[in-house]
């Protein structure tokens, strides 16, 4: 589905941040990637998003057969690759709705689909609206204007959840969620798994990993990912930090 | 001198109005309109070199010979259906070129204790109660096109409210410029005289037949008493062809609240001077404003708050849009007096640049004399935000839809302030159509 060969990517005319990345995910995994901060996690993810002011300096990502960075990003979206923001962007005057609408119905045209009546697309999103535990009044607030942190997670998730992508790439979408809202957001991720959907989470914390169970546990350091296993990465991470792992890579 | 002098073509309008006014105009009325030919005429036309018209030279409209208008043109009701705003259910007053229409006007079911006539009409018969209202606010200190409106004075609205009266549907003005030949320039006068503790909305509606390319010069005073309440909408949505000048002056007294929206679409030279006077304390005005500036657009908005008592509250926010190759204005000069303290007053200019060749020049001005109040302005000129925009395209919005959005929505920000849901919806309507985007917004509209 996702196979990234020696990426190498920086801030535009800038210092290096990515050196180096290989992962392949297929269809139905889950992977978790771990690292310290300023290792280039966030960076990866805007890289495979299409955020203008990253340069990709050398390497190759190939999203199901094409050449990702061929695309822009809003094709990337339509072909079913979903960034969920660290920080999520706030958008006054637009409403969450219009959002939610506009992004659905680009993404059906794309598939040669007819447009959703309003009617029906409304009973869809209240659907989701109920999963993810929001008030219906978040629909006709503009897109994460005054959120709370938490609510803008849960709103980047509900987007997902809408737009049912097949490579799901959450950027730290459980930092700043209290507990119940932990349990919320990993139940919407967790809906979305299948046997032809993947999902990348960026995480900090193995409280997710023990909601969300990944597949492959990857640590990032220094723009490389160091070292990859199963989700008993994650716990000896928890356990005794990154300072170990990385001497032992260096 | 100045230069941009009368011509030959205006000198010879002044001297028929200086020795042909009508001998049965009462005696207060011919003075005043004497006097301010005689001030137009040795003013002549505002000059750039005066710091209040710097960046707007109205030499397009100087050296046009604009005619007065005195056919009357056929306009059916249909026509006047199709320019008002759907779905409002208003008392209404249609002028055309200038003069009132009572055959396309609806003032049925006016409550008691409103007075809403024809400016002609009642210099007709009752001229001598407009005596203290007609030109008793306006002034020509910042520009001599009030001046030539007190002069050429054509026609226009008498809205009186009696003490306590509310008036609950809207008032639609709707002042209609038609393509007559040769072009011609209109001098409406709306006068509003809302006593203490009234109610009124009154909607002020520019709008053009096709083709028009007149100069609309128009003079708006407005009096708020003890307590009164009054919304005021300022629509221009002209042809790109005409020109407009407009002139508004605003006299509040204790608590009363004023809100203005003012939105401007058309016009290929236009001009709002909105000044607005707090004279007892509790006084309050709220201005939203929003100008879509393209083609070779000019529109320039002066707004002047003068805080001469304590506890006198002003809010405003001017948004504009510069496309193509628009030109924007925006001053808003703030005045606080010395003795007006516990002044609260916030202005704020947002401008979208969404062309390399617009221009929109935006310029605060705050004069601060009293030492306890709260006052707060900001000004930006900017393009869209390339974060939200790429926020939305990662959602698999293309890009001109995207761009759609986010511009809609900084124009929306001000257009939400509106109570009146059709006046609102149409605007959207008009707005988006104007935006090279305008495919993609229906979703909005
Ligand atoms: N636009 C930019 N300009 C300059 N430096 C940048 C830019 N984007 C990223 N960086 C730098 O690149 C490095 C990696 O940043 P990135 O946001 O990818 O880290 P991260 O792994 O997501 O960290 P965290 O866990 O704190 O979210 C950091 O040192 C950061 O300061
Ligand atoms: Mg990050």
């Amino acid at each position: 589905m996702l196979k990234i060969n020696d990426l190498h990517a920086r801030v535009e005319n800038g210092t290096p941040i990515l050196k180096g990345i290989d992962l392949e995910v297929k269809p139905g995994e889950v992977h978790a990637i771990m690292g310290p901060n300023g290792s280039g996690k966030s960076t990866l993810c805007q890289v495979l998003g299409g955020r203008d002011g990253y340069e990709v300096t050398s390497g190759t990502a190939e999203y199901l057969g094409e050449d990702l960075f061929a695309l822009e990003p809003e094709e990337r979206a339509r072909a079913g690759l979903l960034l969920g923001f660290q920080y999520p962007v706030e958008i006054p005057g637009v409403k969450n709705i219009y959002l939610l609408k506009e992004a659905y119905n680009a993404q059906r045209k794309h598939r040669g689909e007819p447009e959703a009546d309003t009617f029906q697309f409304l009973k869809l999103v209240r659907e989701k609206l109920q999963m993810m535990q929001m008030d219906e009044s978040f629909l006709h607030r503009a897109v994460n204007a005054g959120f709370s942190g938490g609510e803008k997670k849960r709103n980047e998730i509900l987007q997902m959840l809408v737009l049912e992508p097949k490579l799901a790439l959450l950027d730290e979408t459980d930092s700043g969620l209290d507990i119940d809202a932990l349990k919320i957001v990993s139940d919407g991720v967790n809906k979305l798994r299948s046997a032809d959907r993947a999902i990348v989470l960026v995480t900090h914390y193995q409280r997710l990993l023990s909601y969300i169970e990944p597949d492959f546990v990857h640590v990032l350091s220094d723009g490389r990912i160091i070292k990859s296993g199963d989700k008993t990465l994650a716990e000896e991470l928890e356990r005794s930090g990154y300072l170990g792992i990385i001497e032992e890579a260096a | 001198m100045s230069a941009n002098a009368l011509s030959q073509h205006y000198a010879e309008q002044v001297r028929q109005i200086q020795d042909g006014l009508p001998p049965e105009l009462p005696e207060w009325l011919a003075g005043r309109r004497r006097g301010a030919a005689q001030r137009f005429a040795a003013a002549g036309f505002p000059d750039p070199r005066q710091e209040e018209w710097k960046y707007t030279n109205v030499r397009p409209i100087a050296t046009k010979p604009f005619a007065t208008a005195e056919a009357v043109v056929a306009v059916s009701p249909e026509t006047i259906a199709g320019l008002a705003f759907e779905g409002l259910d208003a008392y209404r007053m249609v002028f055309v070129d200038g003069r009132f229409r009572p055959e396309l006007s609806d003032l049925e079911g006016l409550p008691e204790g409103v007075v809403v006539r024809s400016l002609s009409d009642m210099l007709g018969g009752e001229a001598d109660r407009l005596e203290p209202l007609l030109g008793t606010l306006s002034h020509d200190r910042f520009s001599s096109f009030a001046a030539a409106n007190m002069a050429f004075m054509s026609d226009g609205a008498v809205i009186m409210l009696g003490k306590g009266v509310r008036v609950e549907r809207p008032l639609h003005l709707l002042l209609v410029g038609s393509a007559g030949s040769p072009a011609a320039w209109h001098h409406p006068r709306v006068l509003v005289q809302a006593a203490e503790e009234s109610e009124v909305t009154i909607v002020e509606h520019y709008a053009d037949l096709d083709g028009a390319s007149g100069f609309t010069n128009t003079v708006t005073e407005l009096r708020a008493e003890a307590g009164a309440q009054v919304r005021h909408y300022l629509v221009q949505d002209h042809a790109d062809s005409a020109y407009h000048i407009g002139s508004v002056f605003v006299q509040q007294r204790r608590d009363s609240r004023v809100t203005s929206h003012n939105v401007n679409l058309g016009g290929r030279l236009v001009r709002h001077d909105l000044n607005i006077d707090l004279t007892e304390p509790g006084a309050e005005i709220e201005l939203n404003g929003l100008f879509l500036v393209g083609g070779r657009q000019h529109v320039d908005t002066h707004t002047r708050v003068h805080h001469s008592s304590p506890n006198t509250t002003s809010r405003e926010q001017y948004r504009g849009i510069g496309q193509g190759h628009g030109r924007g204005v925006f001053k808003g000069r703030v005045l606080v007096e010395r003795g007006a303290q516990k002044t609260d007053a916030q202005q704020h200019s947002a401008n979208l640049l969404l062309s390399p060749n617009a221009e929109i020049d935006t310029k605060p001005e705050l004069e601060i004399y009293a030492d306890d109040v709260k006052c707060a302005h900001g000004a930006t000129v900017g393009q869209l935000d390339e974060t939200s925009l790429y926020y939305l395209r990662s959602r698999g919005i293309g890009t001109e839809a995207a761009r759609g959005m986010l511009v809609f929505a900084f124009a929306d920000e001000v257009l939400e302030r509106m109570e009146l849901a059709p006046v609102r919806t149409s605007i959207e309507r008009r707005l988006a159509a104007r935006l090279p985007q305008a495919g993609v917004m229906e979703v909005f509209t």
